[in-house]
């Protein structure tokens, strides 16, 4: 007599084991060292960091490691360790005025104080297989350059706020929520949005953001500015009392500039998306800043018509952990609910059977 | 990096302690869904995280553990929670639904009767019985505020003027203390009636969604029905090929190409005592 | 001198949870809370629940004898809670019989009335004094409950309570070392 799924308990160890092995691969081949993970596959790493919502590269690429480079497992993997993490305090705000620029291009100014940097990217290369990689040729050395940049690298929506032509979001002084301490509830603060577009799938921030520039709740962005470097993070210390800096950090921002007509209360100006992620990561800060942006909609009395202006829509399906999570669990065994679905359907259809049978019977 | 040494339980006190304030408002407002944070739990989403974590905050040191999915202990993901709670919390496990303190459970209550003492733990996928009649739940919520279950009544209704008769098979909607319409989880419209005043605690989580609720001992639990048309729920109409029961929920197996069909009890434990004539195997 | 809290923080912290459960759950039925060194005059009872439940999140309103200065300071260390002045904005309100501030608590909203106060009210005994029916929720049909020193003004404002369900005030009656649970939905009569 066969029995469902005997021995559940030796045939997950199994698995287990399988699994390891099939991560290893071919054993010919030298294993792949973390740190050449965090070297070489450096954009993978800002991915899982940012929607695992933790900042260590280590631990991130450890987790593409384990997660044979299945990026949003990886970043599951990191996010159920920083879950056990204490903590510590909250930091003082990053200022990514002071940022140390790797990289800083605006679409809104030809030029702009500063300059503008390209840095590294691939927006120009010719997207042509390099196969001197197989080879693995060394790429020539960088040449340093005759002067540092400026350290004084005003934002470019600066001017826009001097000028009064963009809104200004100055800081309330509140601490922020934190999302991942208490439930989402809506409607939801602006604060918990981009906390939530934070750590939210890059894929979906782009769909979402892109169907925007469709005209699902245009916004009609223009990119002022994206900038990517190393900023300081500084706690401020309750036996010291002043700020003391803990590390650096590399991120990226984006502001979008949007149009706005304006409203009874306020003049004609310029509304702002924002993005801001963990590492190099240009798509997901520019999805996520076309995202918040559309995500004003109720705030700025527009009309709430689009997927992405619908924050309960968006926020509720942001998150690769829950909606893989939800999606495979279909996995899992689902007889006795389906069991009770076959007995009504076929009730149903003897019973649909038989009037049909006494409506004959009447008819003759 | 070595492997960290985790907490009695896995959770820190502080989550726990939130969670532990959500459990005692649950049972105070029975049937109630009480949001929580919801933490991020090593196992997916979805897969029990919520009836997870309501264990990691209940569960001492002096319980004993049963964990059940499709009302057997020996399914997967059962055997991987039951797993992770003797490893974090070192408790002692059973299968048998008598000896438990506690049981968390993914789509069943036991055919055994439940007494005072124990305390059932479901995990719960979509704790909002509206979600199919309502996806915002800024509305459900508002919903459930001034009692406005007209939704809910108006869909049994269509059911029955389609189809003759209701067609919920499982996660059959119930009404706890006369007030609030309540998600069962997907346990059969067969285990329902199981809750309705019964002498154990009932506690519900759902991770995903972060919400607590619970049910107390000696609750009224309805299934939502009308007069003309009570609430009936199905099982099929065979005895276990195994113990012979009739009066147990039974799984249809098939056991060859040509769709022949045995049945045998979901609830394993049970089925199992009554082969044994009540001794443990 | 800072007094200690549980022995084994973790472990009388769930036990003493699983004593609040099963109170919660079962009306009238008399628990013990593991003991624990409070400064005077903070009941252990009352000590146990705060160690069990309270933390940053959970603003606090104490009844004038409890708010000593060393209860603050014992507070301040094991559970870091805000202290409220108005009992409206408290969590858990700690109060001696006769100067409750039943009506002043917050009782929730209508859609989220789990925000509403848990009233630890400390009674003089539990095996004498008033006789009191209970019913609802938890409890197989009624069942009957002495206790002593319990506030004239109480059954009064429980009927009070009781009407405003789903919100409403949650209590948990102590002595000493022993709690009762008076959840929202317990019927409270005069026998």
């Amino acid at each position: 007599m066969y029995v469902a799924v005997k021995g559940g308990e030796a045939a997950i160890e199994a698995s287990r084991t399988l699994l390891a092995a099939s991560r290893r691969g071919d054993r010919t081949l030298p294993q792949i060292e973390v740190a050449q993970i965090e070297q070489q596959l450096g954009l993978a790493v800002d991915r899982v960091m940012g929607e695992a919502s933790l900042y260590d590269r280590e631990l991130a690429a450890l987790a593409i490691k384990q997660a044979q480079g299945d990026l949003q497992e990886a970043a599951f993997l990191l996010r159920a360790f920083r879950t056990t993490l204490p903590r510590f305090g909250a930091s003082l705000p990053i200022d990514t005025a002071c940022m140390t620029i790797a990289r800083r291009i605006s679409a809104i100014y030809k030029d702009l104080p500063g300059g503008q940097v390209l840095g590294p990217t691939v927006d120009y290369t010719h997207r042509l297989l390099d196969f001197s990689l197989i080879t693995n040729e060394e790429p020539p050395c960088v040449p340093f350059a005759d002067a540092p940049l400026a350290t004084d690298m005003p934002r470019a929506t600066a001017a826009l706020e001097a000028e009064g032509l963009l809104t200004s979001e100055p800081d309330d002084g509140r601490t922020p929520p934190d999302l991942t301490r208490e439930p989402l509830m809506f409607p939801a603060s602006r604060a918990v949005r981009l906390q939530a577009l934070a750590r939210g799938d890059e894929g979906f921030l782009l769909a979402m953001g892109y169907s925007t520039q469709r005209g699902y709740g245009g916004t009609h962005p223009f990119a002022a500015e994206i900038r990517y470097g190393t900023v300081t993070v500084e706690i401020v210390s309750e036996e010291l009392g002043f700020p003391v800096e803990i590390g650096d950090i590399v991120v990226t921002e984006c502001q979008m500039v949007n149009q706005f007509k304006g409203s009874k209360t306020e003049p004609p100006q310029f509304t702002r998306g924002y993005g801001l992620v963990f590492g190099h990561a240009e798509r997901r800060a520019m999805g996520m800043a076309l995202v918040d942006r559309a995500l004003q909609a109720r705030e700025l009395g527009e009309d709430v018509v689009a997927p992405a202006q619908d924050e309960e829509f968006v926020l509720s399906h942001a998150d690769h952990v829950e909606a893989s999570g939800f999606v495979q669990h279909l996995k899992l065994p689902h007889y006795v609910d389906f069991q009770s679905e076959l007995e009504l359907i076929r009730s149903l259809r003897a019973e649909a059977a038989a009037r049909a049978e006494t409506a004959l019977k009447a008819a003759e | 990096m070595n492997n960290t040494s985790y907490t009695f339980a896995y959770l820190d006190e502080q989550t726990k302690r939130e969670i532990r304030r959500a459990l005692l408002k649950g049972l105070a407002i029975p049937g109630h869904q009480v949001p929580f944070a919801s933490r991020e739990m090593p196992l997916a989403r979805g897969w029990g995280t919520g009836g997870m974590q309501v264990t990691a905050a209940v569960i001492g040191r002096n319980d004993v553990l049963k964990v059940i999915d499709q009302g057997a202990d020996d399914t997967t993901n059962a055997v991987s929670i039951r797993q992770f709670f003797s490893r974090v919390a070192g408790v002692r496990t059973t299968t048998r639904t008598e000896e438990a303190t506690l049981i968390q459970t993914r789509h069943r209550i036991p055919e055994t009767p439940l007494r005072p003492g124990q305390i059932m733990v479901y995990q719960v996928p979509q704790p909002e019985p509206l979600w199919r009649l309502e996806p915002s739940r800024a509305e459900t919520r508002r919903l459930h505020a001034l009692a406005e279950y007209g939704l809910m009544h108006v869909k049994l209704y269509e059911d029955i003027a389609q189809h003759g008769r209701i067609t919920l098979a499982y996660d059959y909607p119930v009404l706890v203390h006369g007030r609030y319409v309540m998600a069962p989880s997907p346990i059969p419209a067969f285990d329902n009636p199981k809750l309705h005043r019964s002498p154990a605690i009932h506690l519900f989580g759902a991770g995903r969604e972060k919400r607590i609720y619970a049910v107390p001992p000696y609750t009224d639990v309805i299934s939502l029905a009308f007069e003309d048309h009570p609430f009936r729920p199905w099982k099929a109409e065979a005895a276990c090929a195994l113990c012979g029961s009739t009066e147990s929920y039974l799984d249809e197996i098939l056991i060859d190409d040509r769709g022949t069909r045995r049945y045998i009890c979901s609830d394993t434990d049970w089925c199992e005592r009554r082969r044994t004539g009540g001794k443990t195997a | 001198m800072l007094t200690s809290g549980f022995a084994d923080p973790i472990h009388d912290a769930q036990a003493a949870f699983r004593a609040l459960l099963e109170a919660m759950a079962r009306p009238g039925t008399i628990v013990s809370l593991p003991p624990c060194d409070p400064p005077p005059p903070l009941p252990q009872a009352a000590a146990a629940i705060l160690l069990t439940l309270c933390d940053r999140d959970t603003p606090l309103w104490l009844d004038g004898p409890f708010a000593t200065r060393a209860v603050g300071e014992w507070l301040r260390f094991h559970t870091a809670s805000p202290l409220v002045s108005n009992p409206a904005d408290a969590s858990f309100a700690f109060a001696c019989a006769d100067s409750a501030p039943f009506d002043a608590l917050a009782p929730g909203t209508d859609e989220a009335p789990e925000r509403s106060a848990t009233l630890v009210l400390l009674v003089e005994g539990f095996r004498s004094g008033r006789p009191l029916r209970l019913a609802g929720p938890g409890i197989e049909s009624e069942t009957v409950l002495s206790v002593d020193g319990v506030p004239n003004a109480f059954l009064g404002w429980r009927a009070r309570n009781l009407a405003l369900y789903p919100r409403g005030v949650d209590v948990l009656l102590i002595t000493r070392t022993e709690a009762i649970a008076l959840p929202r939905t317990t019927v409270v009569q005069e026998v």
